[in-house]
């Protein structure tokens, strides 16, 4: 490397910007929490047997799917207050996790919807033969088959969603990202900071992909052995 | 909105350099040369294991301090920066598909005399990019909303002119951003018809090379 390279800047940097972490990492998991239990929502409100409304709640999952995060958090954070009668102010972190929890939770019903509709259907039917109310269908039978196979997948969105996360700094949420702009403009030197940022997202980031390829692994196993799943009860929730 | 024009380019020049990207990373991770492979081994995880708005800002920021050059403009270095990402990401799904189509394939290929540059694209290479396409099109739309992003390296796009809109007149906000909400589904709205159709023909299985 040359001479722009300094590392006494860089070691400058480095607590100011570790300062962050730990909000980039909360946020993360608030995010992902958050999109856990929305996305179960959706998935709910699209088995209502209303055709109409089903049309519409398809179209509402599509338009906050296919539309950037980074408007739906400005909408939140700058609109959300100046909408009459239900606007109120948030925080940003309150918004933040509003914003990208709910655009993931699209993604994330669209995992639960496959795990639901790769549980076979006589399992359905045998339930209803057996006399169990809709409740215990769905947490006695059907969840604890749909959801393992699910975990992967849904692994893959929280290191997704940590890399989302860095766009809550535009609305001000103090992560690892906004320390290294604020130290590049307090000391005009972005170079070092934004360098530590991304080293330190490759460092969270690689080590859990690669966990995640395991357990996928693992899983497929498990199921290739044997379809039924044992002990899985309450894995998510 | 002006702005749409600046977002409508970036989005094009990004989709043409992803996929370049792509290709060229997908048949170098596949290549015999050992070190090819690793590199761009390399490259592939570090893009893929950093997000694309810390790239962004290290491209726009960062290169030009660090080599002493400049990317030219913000448009480059926001292209770049969506094209770099994303094309670690397609990259897999070329590898992963070209890796799927079935050994027998090559084998007969081979058996027909065939030279392995004729081999990948007489044989193999159509076969597989009939894979390829209902996740090509994904991302497509992944690109679009990634686009949104280079107004925070002070492009003039949609989302831009959206902010100053807003900051000229505060209590218009929710609807300038519901605006730039419905712009940008009208710009992925056909982008999604085109994904459901590239499923269609990826499983009807009458796609051409």
């Amino acid at each position: 490397m040359n001479g722009n390279w300094n590392w006494d800047t860089f070691f400058d940097a480095l607590p100011m910007v570790l300062e962050g972490i730990g909000i980039t990492i909360g946020l993360t998991f608030a995010c992902y929490l958050f999109a856990l239990i929305f996305g179960f929502l959706w998935i709910f409100l699209r088995r209502i047997p209303v055709k109409s409304l089903n049309w519409i709640i398809t179209w509402i999952m599509e338009f906050i799917r296919s539309t950037p995060p980074l408007v739906q958090l400005f909408f939140i954070f700058y609109a959300w207050p100046m909408v009459p009668v239900i606007g109120m102010a948030l925080d940003p972190f309150t918004s933040a996790v509003l914003g990208l929890g709910i655009h993931f939770s699209t993604y994330i019903g669209e995992v639960y919807r496959s795990g639901i509709e790769g549980v076979d259907k006589g399992q359905w039917e045998a339930s209803t033969a057996l006399n169990f109310s809709i409740r215990q269908k769905w947490t006695k039978i059907i969840l604890p088959q749909a959801i393992p196979p699910a975990i992967p997948m849904l692994g893959n969105y929280l290191i997704i969603m940590f890399k989302e996360v860095p766009l809550a700094s535009t609305i001000g949420v103090v992560g690892i990202l906004h320390m290294a702009n604020s130290y590049g403009a307090q000391h005009w030197a972005y170079l070092e900071p934004l360098t530590i940022v991304a080293i330190l997202f490759l460092i969270l980031s690689y080590p859990s992909a690669i966990l995640i390829n395991k357990l996928e692994k693992k899983m497929n196993r498990r199921f290739d052995k044997k379809a039924i799943v044992k002990n899985s009860k309450g894995a998510v929730m | 909105m002006q702005g749409i024009n600046i977002t409508i380019t970036v989005l094009i020049a990004s989709i043409v350099c992803g996929y370049l990207t792509a290709f060229i990373a997908g048949f170098c991770r596949l290549s015999n040369n050992i070190i090819l492979r690793k590199l761009t081994g390399l490259y592939v995880e570090v893009f893929r294991g950093t997000s694309l708005i810390v790239q962004l800002f290290w491209l726009y920021y960062a290169l030009p301090i660090l080599f002493g050059f400049d990317l030219g403009s913000d448009f480059w270095a926001g292209v770049l920066a969506i094209s770099l990402n994303y094309g670690a990401y397609m990259s897999e799904i070329v590898r992963g598909s070209i890796l799927s189509v079935a050994k027998g394939q090559t084998e007969a290929a081979t058996a027909l005399n065939m030279s392995s540059f004729q081999r990948m694209r007489l044989v193999i290479f159509p076969q597989a990019v009939r894979m390829m396409l209902p996740e090509f099109g994904n991302y497509l739309i992944q690109m679009l909303k990634a686009t949104s992003l280079v107004s925070l390296i002070g492009m003039t796009d949609i989302l831009y002119y959206g902010d100053i809109l807003r900051s000229s007149n505060l209590s218009q906000a929710p609807t300038v951003y519901l605006l730039v909400l419905i712009f940008y589904f009208i710009l992925a709205l056909p982008l999604i018809f085109l994904t459901r159709k590239m499923e269609g023909i990826s499983k009807k299985g009458v796609a051409s090379g």
